[in-house]
Parts: C-alpha cells; structure tokens; sequence
C-alpha cells in the first residue's frame, strides 16, 4: 500500500490548489436553521477536518462549497471565485446551470455511500466526467484513469462493476473519480462512515496520501486520530455554528469551549 | 463400499468411530400425487375435446396459417406494433422528463396530456382521429381525407394513446433512481442532456423493462382495434376470409395462434433485455 500511495502525491502535485472562504453563510431546511453564519478560511494546500455531532450541520457546509445546496445568505468563494453566484453590487444572482458545472469541474466531491455509478465499469467511471464534461480524448481519459486506479492500488480492477468491489475499495474508485478531473479543491463527505471498520485503513491511507501532494481537502469526519495526523485546522462545529477552530494540538487536547470537550469525550 | 468411508473416518478424528450422522427424510406428500393425476386427466380431456371436435376445422386453420393475405396482416400488425411502441416511448420519455422539471408549465402540460389520453377509450380517439376531417377538412390547403389514410390514423391515434402510459412508466423508472446518482454526476460537472442519458436512463431501465414488456404485448394485440377503420393487420385479414367462406372459428384460431406466438417470442426476449439491464447489480464474478 505504501508504494502505491506515494506515487498518488506525484500526480496530483502538479495541480494547481485553490484557497476557500466562506462568510457569513446561513441555510434553512424548512424550519430548522442548519447553518446560523459560517465564517472559515481555507489556505491553499491546507487540510481542514470538521467535526461535530451529527446534525451540527457540517455535512451541509461541505456541500454548499460545490453548491450542491444553495445558500439562503452569505458567499463561498473558491480561489477568489464566488460559487454558485454572480456578484452585482450588493445582489447575488445565481449562475446558469452550465456555469455552475464548469465550476464544480474544479472541485473533487466525494461521498459517504460513494455513489459510484453501477451501470458503468470502474474505467468507465472515472472516464466519464474528463471525456464529457472536459471533452478530453477518451484514449488519453482512459490511460491517465489506468493511472490513478494504479495510485488508489486498484490496477486489476478497471473492468470491474463497482458492486464487485469491498467498499473500501469502492471508495477508492471514487476518490481516483474525483481526483480525474484533476480538482484544485478536494471535498470528502464522511467517506469512511459507511465502511466496515477494517476497510477504514485503506481509504485513510489514500486520503493522508492525497494530503501530503498538497491539495486543499476539506474532510468531514469521526476520525479523531486522522485528523490529529493529517489536519493543519480541525474545526468544531455544533448546531450550525463553527464552535471553536484551530490547529489539532489545539482543538483536540485543549480545546477551549465546554461543548468541544463533552463532544471529544464521548467520542474518544 | 463402507469400508474405504469407515477407514477415512477413523484416520482423520480422533473421535472413537461414531453411527453416520442421521439423514433428512421429506414429508411424503400423497395428496400431490392424487391432486396432480386429476388435473392431468382433466386436460388430456379438453384436448382430445379440441383435437375430435370437428367444428374447429383444423384442415381450414392450417389452409390459412401461411396464405399470402395472413401473412401480409401478420406484417402490419408485427410493424405497427414496432412503430407505436418506439413512438410512444419517444414521446413518452419527453413527457416524462416534462413532468420531472422544474418548469411547472411543461408539468402542468405533461400531467394534462396523461390525464386526457388515458382518460378516454382507445377505440373513440380511432374514431377521432378517423374522422379529423369533419372538423379540420384541409390542412395547409390539403384535404385531410388525402392526407390521413387508414394506416397513418392508426399510427397517431395508437402512438398517442401509448405515450400517456409510456410516460408514467419512464417516470416510475426515473423515480426509481437514487438521487445520489445524480449528485455524483452533477458533482462532476455533468450536463443536464448527459445525465439523462448516460447516468439516469440506463439505470431507470431496470424498472421500465419489465412494464415496458408488458405494455409491448398489450400493444400487440391491442392494434387488432384498427380493424374497426379497415386497415388489414392480422385479425382484420382473417375477418376479410371468413366474411366470405363464413369459416369463422378456424380462422380466429389462425389470428390467435398468431397472436399467442408472436407474443411467447416477445416474453423470451424481455428475458434477455432484463438480464443485459441487470448487468452490475449481481455480485461477484
């Protein structure tokens, strides 16, 4: 495993990795207030790992970066670009769909239940979105593809449904999915909660990796060991509101606020 | 033949030689012999019935099963059916996909268009359509009546009437799909056209198959109510011979020999569009 997820940080590299930030964002499923004024700042080739109990709205945040939910008020912005929206003096107008997909073919998202698509082969897959939303030439889509199922260490799979694999591996075909688009920005949706506990180490392994080549990751996790490795920022967030942030030595072993300490308690 | 066993048995337990494990004896079930020779006998009844039976003329039904004029309706019906059911599959698909966007105007008119299609009788919209002259006589200065014959009025109104049911069937299909599917391809910049097509269709097929087979036989049989506007497919041909040799049973027997025929080929090929829909979903290789 090792060998092959060094060579991951070779390839992606090479890419360009783009600063977040958010301000003063707010969301509203409803009645329920998910997201009451995010403020956070994501350095370019940083990693951030959000925590929280479930429902404290961070798996909303995440999304709203790539504009799978559309905010009520405040900006995302993406290497200095606002997503979603075109700015006129003090409106927000949301960009035409297209826009919007040319946008997220910057950003990596992946999945807790990685939503591979199960029609298509593993190749056919991380192909997909490189031929038809980059136009690349498909012979090229499909060897630079080779590659990354190489890096992820799922060379013999190519051919392969995606319900033949573990999930474990499933999750790694998507992140090689995401990664195919070569994304400045990566996000990851809790992608080792719906695995089984021995299959955690692998994804881990190939995240940790991807976060050494110095992409800007956005990770939403239970993990409190990966993101006392891995994070430059863990951020604490609870009832739609950003709790405390700082660095993992920090927040992890002397956080500041009651409810970071009862949380961390109870999962540690 | 039990000493090779017993020797096995000894050399790999240490366990002094036990008695064989018992052996599982099934219910004897008696009754299902009695009730399975009943039925046998009852239908080897029927069809000694139906084979001495002379009134069901078989010598006729096998004149007739291949003339020229059976035959030819048998053709119309097997194009029909192809036509009406790719049409209105097209058709029904945009309805759907209507019903499905975020345009209420072209919900409101896709739910409209389902509603009156599928609220009157196929054979009154025929009628309809037969007599579209009467209330529309030329159409960009061509007479209807010219324009419009017998087998294009059968096309429209049973491709229209199809589209209605088509429509709910795509959408149950579209439904049918996770909506993580389309988050993954929207996530990776997938156009709306795309997605359709090459993430969402593919995968509602699954669901639209097996209906879709249903409605293909339905469809099959239910052209024979074009012979109520005289076009000539299977069962309208066979009515033409017996309107003039009054031999009426042998010849609505060459019809639904036809029918059934056609219709056991169409099952079996259901079976295998089914299998190559279902391809990754099973498990391992």
């Amino acid at each position: 495993m090792s060998s092959a997820t060094t060579t991951v940080s070779a390839a992606v590299s090479e890419t360009a990795t783009a600063k977040v930030e958010i301000r003063s964002v707010h969301k509203n499923f409803g009645p329920l207030h998910v997201l009451r004024g995010i403020d956070l700042d994501v350095r370019a080739g940083e990693v951030t790992v959000v925590l929280g109990p479930s429902g404290s709205g961070k798996s909303t945040l995440l999304r709203t970066i790539n504009h799978l939910e559309k905010v009520d008020s405040g900006t995302v912005s993406v290497d200095g670009t606002l997503v979603g929206y075109r700015r006129s003096g003090n409106r927000l107008y949301e960009l035409r769909e297209r826009d919007i997909l040319k946008q997220r073919t910057r950003i990596g998202f992946v999945f807790q239940n990685f939503h591979l698509f199960p029609h298509l082969t593993v190749l056919e897959n991380i192909v997909e979105a490189p031929v038809s939303a980059l136009k690349r030439p498909r012979k090229e889509a499909e060897a630079a593809a080779r590659k990354l199922l190489d890096r992820v260490g799922l060379a013999d799979k190519a051919e392969a449904y995606p319900k033949q694999l573990s999930g474990g591996q499933q999750q790694r075909v998507a992140i090689a999915r995401a990664l195919a688009l070569e994304p400045g920005l990566l996000l990851f949706d809790e992608p080792t909660s719906a695995l089984d506990p021995e299959l955690v180490g692998e994804v881990l392994d190939v995240i940790k990796d991807l976060a050494a080549s110095g992409t800007t990751m956005i990770v939403v996790t239970h993990e409190i060991g990966f993101a006392r490795e891995v994070a430059d920022t863990v951020v604490f967030m609870d009832e739609g509101r950003i709790v405390e942030q700082g660095p993992p030595a920090e927040v992890l072993d002397s956080p500041r606020h009651e409810r970071t300490r009862a949380f961390l308690s109870k999962v540690l | 033949m039990t000493t090779p066993l017993a020797t096995l048995v000894k050399t790999d337990s240490t366990a002094p030689p036990a008695e064989p494990p018992p052996r599982v004896v099934p219910t004897r079930r008696a009754g299902q012999w009695v009730t399975a020779a009943v039925v046998l006998v009852l239908l080897g009844l029927g069809l000694l019935s139906v084979v001495r039976n002379k009134a069901f003329q078989w010598d006729v039904v096998a004149q007739y099963f291949t003339s020229a004029s059976v035959l030819r309706g048998l053709g119309l019906t097997l194009w029909l059916t192809a036509l009406v059911m790719a049409l209105g599959f097209l058709l029904g698909t945009l309805l759907a996909v209507f019903r499905l966007s975020a345009n209420p105007v072209l919900r409101a008119v896709s739910w409209g268009y389902v509603w009156f299609f599928r609220s009157t009788p196929i054979l009154v919209q025929l009628l309809f359509w037969f007599n579209i002259g009467a209330l529309y006589p030329t159409v960009l200065g061509v007479h209807t009546v010219n324009l419009l014959g017998p087998v294009a009025v059968a096309v429209i109104g049973l491709t229209l009437h199809e589209a209605a049911y088509a429509a709910e069937v795509v959408r149950g299909g579209i439904l049918s799909v996770d909506r993580g599917q389309i988050e993954a391809a929207q996530s990776l910049g997938l156009g709306r056209l795309r997605r359709l097509t090459r993430i969402v269709l593919p995968q509602a097929m699954r669901a639209i198959v097996p209906p879709a087979g249903n409605m293909l036989i339905g469809t099959l049989k239910g052209t024979s109510i074009v012979s109520v506007i005289a076009v000539q497919d299977l069962l309208y041909s066979t009515q033409l011979i017996y309107h003039r040799t009054y031999e009426v049973i042998p010849l609505l027997l060459v019809a639904t020999l036809w029918y059934v025929a056609v219709t056991s080929v169409l099952s079996l090929g259901q079976h295998y569009v089914e299998r190559y829909y279902a391809r990754g979903t099973g498990g391992a290789r």
